[in-house]
């Protein structure tokens, strides 16, 4: 387990050595280890953010060197913390994968889904093929970032990788399920982005009126279900 | 308990010192570019620190307040005025009621930080009054202020009143805060950085240029990052690496080679290398870099990184602790 400084105020602790190889394990250890120094409370630490093979713990120095860290080892001192941290449970097991998968309503009608034609075309598939196979997997929530509240997914079904488009478009609908290389994502809020858009859902994936703020975190499992012009309609009034 | 932007500027949003606890959904810090430029403006101005105040870009900007307040700005070097009155950086001033505050062209710099006593009362989201730009939520509906907006302010705290009276005959405070505090803006700026996490995936060449050569600021720059143009920045091999947490202050190198500095707005996971991170008590000397600006680059050491900062913070901690007995 490798420990870097992330500058001077967030470290990176680089958790698994591989994500594609076994996403599911890479994830769980992730997320126990955000976990297990989530109930470490080590002082100083202001938040833990996962992504795919690591963790970064983002702190406040002078908060660490108030609770006792030498100003000219702060590194250290976190280091030995975090191993400390780490080495106490055994965190192979996430619990919020364990979960029945959250269902995402989608509308793949052509006019939510500019790319759907294209992104058909090119994987040798009729239009029913593609919504049938997104809707028939099971993914897991890898990451989320990119805007608020957006998730990577994997798990999608190989037939269905497609590039990013080669000019992205300047304003992707709130909504908008797409695909972008291997994984599958929603953008939660209007904003600019590369992916192919293959539908839209009438969920909402990030309100910061809300505590958590996004409907989906890393771990999570989640299926597609097609609805209808007219589910879309009535979910969204 | 309101001020009116007559006129809102280039980009004029309610900061805070941002939001934490929320990377994990993908939300970004936000807050003002230069959080210790607004917590020095909100000492002066009987604030507690962490209150919301204006981060103005560009200069442009006119307010006019419907009562009595104490208002210090610092950032930048900006022409700024009350009414008539010129009003230079870090200077605690009292605005009566109907009066107006301007800020305009700059000598240097780009930003600014106004502090308003009793700070700008938008709903707390997340935690944090600042706005998201990219999000679009927090500050005044989720966007920079405009033109004939009014934005709601708080109730003066003791502190403010007690130096507002103090002020009703001279109005301008003769004191003002270490000028480097208060004025952050460099001619020659060098921004000193920390060994980035992926520091040895560039070549020798890439490494050397980095730490030598002059960039320029490119006008693509925002709240999110400033893109930086100069010698083209190689790596050893061209693999694709998983995206992780970047932060404020990291520099990241995309395909292109031209590094971007990440500011606040930031993503909170980026999947390009990152060649280094400037430490947190230069980032208000990046906040004001403009299009066309030449920067150098010099490494240090992390120990020195934190040693820097916990100085920072005990002059601040002290300097809190005599306006604290000065308003006593």
């Amino acid at each position: 387990m490798e420990i870097s400084p992330l500058g001077d105020s967030a470290l990176l602790i680089r958790i698994a050595e591989n994500f594609d190889d076994a996403p599911e394990d890479a994830l769980n250890k992730v997320l126990g280890a955000k976990r297990s120094l989530e109930v470490a409370k080590i002082p100083g630490v202001i938040e833990i953010a996962p992504a795919y093979t690591t963790a970064a713990i983002f702190y406040d120095p002078v908060r660490a060197i108030d609770a006792g860290a030498p100003a000219e080892e702060v590194v250290g001192w976190f280091e030995r913390r975090i191993r400390e941290a780490l080495s106490k449970e055994d965190f192979g097991r996430a619990d919020r994968g364990e979960k029945t998968p959250i269902e995402i309503p989608v509308c793949y009608e052509s006019e939510f889904a500019f790319d759907l034609e294209d992104l058909a075309r090119r994987a040798g598939l009729d239009l029913e093929e593609v919504v049938d196979l997104h809707c028939g997997a099971e993914y897991r929530v890898h990451c989320v970032g990119f805007t608020a509240g957006f998730p990577f997914l994997g798990g999608m079904p190989r037939k269905l990788a497609t590039p990013r488009r080669d000019v992205p478009r300047k304003a992707i609908p709130a909504g908008s399920v797409a695909i972008g290389g291997a994984q599958t994502g929603i953008y939660p809020v209007k904003s600019p982005g590369g992916w192919n858009v293959i539908g839209r859902t009438p969920l909402r994936l990030f309100d910061p009126q809300k505590d958590p703020p996004a409907l989906l975190r890393a771990g999570d499992r989640v299926r597609f279900r097609s609805i209808t012009r007219e589910e879309f309609e009535r979910s969204t009034t | 308990m309101k001020a009116t932007a007559i006129r809102a500027g280039f980009l004029t949003s309610v900061q805070d010192l941002g939001r934490t606890g929320f990377r994990q959904f993908g939300v970004s810090l936000g807050g003002a570019l230069d959080p210790h430029a607004l917590r020095v403006a909100n000492l002066l101005a009987g604030n507690n620190e962490s209150a919301a105040g204006l981060e103005i870009t560009f200069g442009g900007l006119r307010i006019q307040f419907a009562d009595e307040r104490l208002i210090v700005w610092c950032g930048g070097e900006f022409k700024a005025r009350i009414g008539p009155t010129s009003l230079d950086a870090g200077h605690p001033a009292l605005v009566r009621a109907g009066e107006e505050f301007s800020i305009e062209s700059r000598a240097l710099g780009c930003r600014a930080w106004l502090a308003i006593s009793g700070g700008v009362d938008v709903p707390l989201v997340l935690g944090s009054r600042s706005a998201d730009l990219r999000a679009g939520f927090g500050g005044v509906n989720g966007r920079p202020l405009r033109d004939s907006e009014e934005f709601p302010l708080g109730e003066n705290p003791q502190r403010a009143k007690l130096l507002i009276d103090q002020l009703r005959a001279e109005k301008i405070a003769r004191w003002k805060p270490p000028h480097d505090w208060s004025s952050t803006a460099r001619r020659t700026p060098r921004l000193r950085y920390i060994r980035g996490v992926d520091w040895t995936r560039f070549n020798d060449v890439a490494i050397q240029r980095f730490a030598t050569e002059p960039f320029i600021v490119s006008p693509d720059s925002d709240r999110m990052g400033i893109r930086l143009d100069g010698p083209r920045l190689e790596r050893r091999e061209d693999v694709d690496l998983l995206s992780e947490a970047v932060a404020p202050g990291t520099v990241q190198v995309p395909p292109s080679g031209q590094p971007i500095l990440l500011l606040n707005d930031c993503q909170t996971i980026g999947g390009y290398p990152k060649i280094a991170h400037v430490i947190t008590v230069d980032l208000p000397i990046a906040t004001q870099l403009c299009p066309g600006d030449r920067v150098h680059f010099t490494e240090v050491s992390i120990a020195d990184a934190h040693t820097l900062l916990l100085e920072r913070e005990r002059n601040l901690e002290q300097f809190r602790r005599g306006l604290e007995s000065h308003f006593k």
